[in-house]
């Protein structure tokens, strides 16, 4: 019997275009980080912030980003936010769902979480997640049927697994996504679409300092530091990666 | 066939018309596809997403209302937003019947349209008064953030609710290059793909802009399907030889994808990876050289769709084929009702046919 969804063969992986990287929370700590590794290892990159001013002046920053203003946590900003993705990049090979919510800030006790508070926290760490990644599977399985291979990382929290008082809203909806991580992954693997998610560690970055006000920054990990990381955590489950001018540097 | 008023392109009710290479005809649930198939068989979707393609503004010049509905790519390239060719309406919107939409300000080139935050020029007329070749202006990403933010999805009357992107992109929607959706894709969801191979079944797909379906304008509608690009990726280029190499069937998920793959192997039956144009229409005068089964919505007679459907029946079946659509009250394609039907190439089998039309549901 055939090979539904073997790798293409004969191919000329020189002439593919580089890789098609998509990421969340672009303009800020970790994934500014990451729009920055990826671009420096030649990847095309399409990023997304709440923040026009922001989206605009890393798009400038970084010539040949692709930049767009979204809000994950809004069921209507997903669709067009995948198709200003799958437009720029004219595809999709990697996803990184990486911006995230607090829930209450400062952080607080679940007792004094507001419902509202917690549903945030779920919208932009869970379902906007879920959403954005259901937009984008089309073009994501079309790489991998393609022999590119295609990931998707959801960055998750060791707040997802240690029960630190005051941070249950974040705690529990990183939970969640590092849940329904494993269960994709296991229902695309025929796909050939991976799925994983990674805690980062303790960075020095705007969300942290929102969290923890005191913390001396020089105790925490670069954001460079865990986007390289990443990076290469991602180029290890794509085939033939070092082909396509995508390596670690 | 019954035309019904709501957009249902997931009903779980959805219909099936089997009709094999014999001419025998059976019904089954849409959901059962995969098991109409066989070990072996190559099922190819189109994966293009759908645009946001209708975009409301003003003609500068004149200060009217109009809107234009995108309709098609000028060149074989997918990749550049700027160009397009458009049908463009006076005042007005879905809810009146196409026929009846006013025509545009007549338009010159270079004559300014705004669009929300898109600004576009006219650069010609394309032999019709409705029919423009256009250019946005500005770099391509303000030219995605706008069709994003402004654009709406193409649609007709005989749909009453506005309907969002996530309406008209099929669960595989990839490239957002087509016009209104490929919809015999609606059919596919993951739990369809996890069954095909669960059976041997090979699953690829390509890219093909699908058109609009309707202008409002005879003339125009005459010229439908407009010329529309497609890419063929070479896995599945690949796997259509594989196919062809083991004796499997290559079975096409809706019309555009047997507009891809005949213009693609038009030449020698062979298809290669890469870019092209579909041109002209597919009907019963059509030799088909690559597709060997077709999975598409029931189409109503005297539509591009239903003549296409005469390049795998001979008159008589396509009548046959109307009539049992007919006699079992099937609905029209926007609503999920659809055949699968095999040419007869002297051999090849859908699975199991029963000796008569048998109903299932």
């Amino acid at each position: 019997m055939g090979e539904p969804y073997d790798r293409q063969s004969g191919g000329l992986p020189s002439l593919e275009p580089a890789l098609r990287v998509a990421i969340t929370g672009g303009t800020a700590g970790l994934g500014l980080a990451l729009v920055r590794e990826f671009h420096r290892r030649g990847a095309a990159i399409a990023f997304v912030a709440r923040g026009r001013e922001r989206v605009e002046r890393v798009a400038r920053e970084i010539p040949g980003t692709h930049g767009f203003v979204g809000d994950l946590a809004r069921k209507h900003d997903i669709h067009p936010v995948a198709l200003q993705i799958t437009g720029s990049l004219g595809g999709l090979d990697v996803l990184v769902n990486n911006a995230s919510s607090l829930g209450p800030v400062p952080l607080a006790l679940l007792a004094d979480t507001e419902c509202e508070q917690l549903e945030l926290a779920l919208a932009t760490n869970l379902v906007g997640p879920f959403r954005l990644t259901k937009a984008l599977l089309g073009a994501l399985s079309a790489s991998a049927r393609q022999g590119r291979g295609a990931v998707i990382l959801n960055i998750t929290s060791d707040a997802a697994i240690n029960p630190y008082p005051q941070w249950g809203a974040y705690g529990a909806s990183k939970a969640a996504l590092s849940h329904l991580s494993r269960i994709r992954d296991a229902e695309l693997a025929g796909e050939g679409v991976r799925v994983f998610a990674r805690d980062p560690g303790d960075m020095d970055t705007e969300l942290h300092a929102l969290a923890l006000p005191g913390s001396d920054p020089a105790s925490l990990k670069r954001p460079a530091t865990a986007a390289r990381e990443l990076a290469d955590a991602i180029t290890a489950a794509l085939p033939n990666s070092d082909l396509r001018g995508v390596r670690p540097v | 066939m019954i035309a019904e008023s709501r957009p249902v392109q997931r009903p779980p009710g959805a219909r099936l018309l089997v009709i094999d290479a014999a001419g025998r005809m059976r019904h089954v649930p849409r959901a059962d596809l995969a098991t109409m198939l066989r070990s072996g068989d190559l099922v190819i979707a189109n994966d293009a997403a759908t645009l946001p393609a209708s975009l409301h503004g003003t003609h500068i010049a004149t200060s009217t209302a109009i809107e234009v509905r995108l309709a098609g790519w000028p060149t074989a390239i997918l990749d550049d937003p700027h160009h397009f060719h458009a049908i463009v309406f006076g005042a007005g919107d879905y809810r009146q019947r196409t026929e009846d939409r006013s025509p545009p300000p007549i338009l010159h080139p270079g004559d300014r349209l705004a669009l929300g935050p898109l600004s576009v020029r006219v650069e010609a007329l394309l032999g019709h008064p409705r029919l423009a070749a256009i250019r946005f202006e500005g770099r391509p990403d303000a030219i995605w953030a706008g069709l994003a933010s402004h654009g709406r999805p193409i649609q007709y009357m005989h749909v009453p609710a506005p309907l969002a992107l996530w309406d008209v992109w099929t669960p595989i929607a990839g490239p957002p290059v087509a016009f209104e959706p490929p919809s015999a894709g609606f059919a596919l969801d993951w739990r369809s793909l996890v069954a095909m191979r669960a059976r041997g079944i090979v699953f690829a797909t390509l890219t093909h802009a699908a058109g609009i379906s309707s202008t409002g304008d005879p003339e125009l509608d005459n010229l439908l399907p407009f010329d529309e690009p497609y890419s063929i990726p070479a896995a599945t280029a690949n796997a259509i030889r594989a196919a062809r190499a083991r004796g499997g069937r290559i079975v096409a998920i809706g019309t555009t994808v047997v507009r891809a793959l005949e213009a693609a192997g038009a030449r020698d039956g062979i298809v290669r990876a890469g870019n092209g144009v579909a041109t002209g229409r597919i009907g019963i005068a059509t030799k088909l050289r690559v597709v060997d089964a077709l999975f598409t919505g029931a189409h109503e007679p005297g539509t591009s769709h239903h003549a296409l459907l005469g390049a795998f029946l001979d008159e008589t079946m396509l009548r046959r084929m109307d009539a049992e659509l007919a006699a079992n009250h099937y609905r029209t394609h926007e609503f999920g009702d659809a055949v699968l039907v095999e040419r007869d190439v002297g051999s090849g089998r859908l699975a199991d046919p029963p000796r008569r039309a048998e109903k299932i549901v």
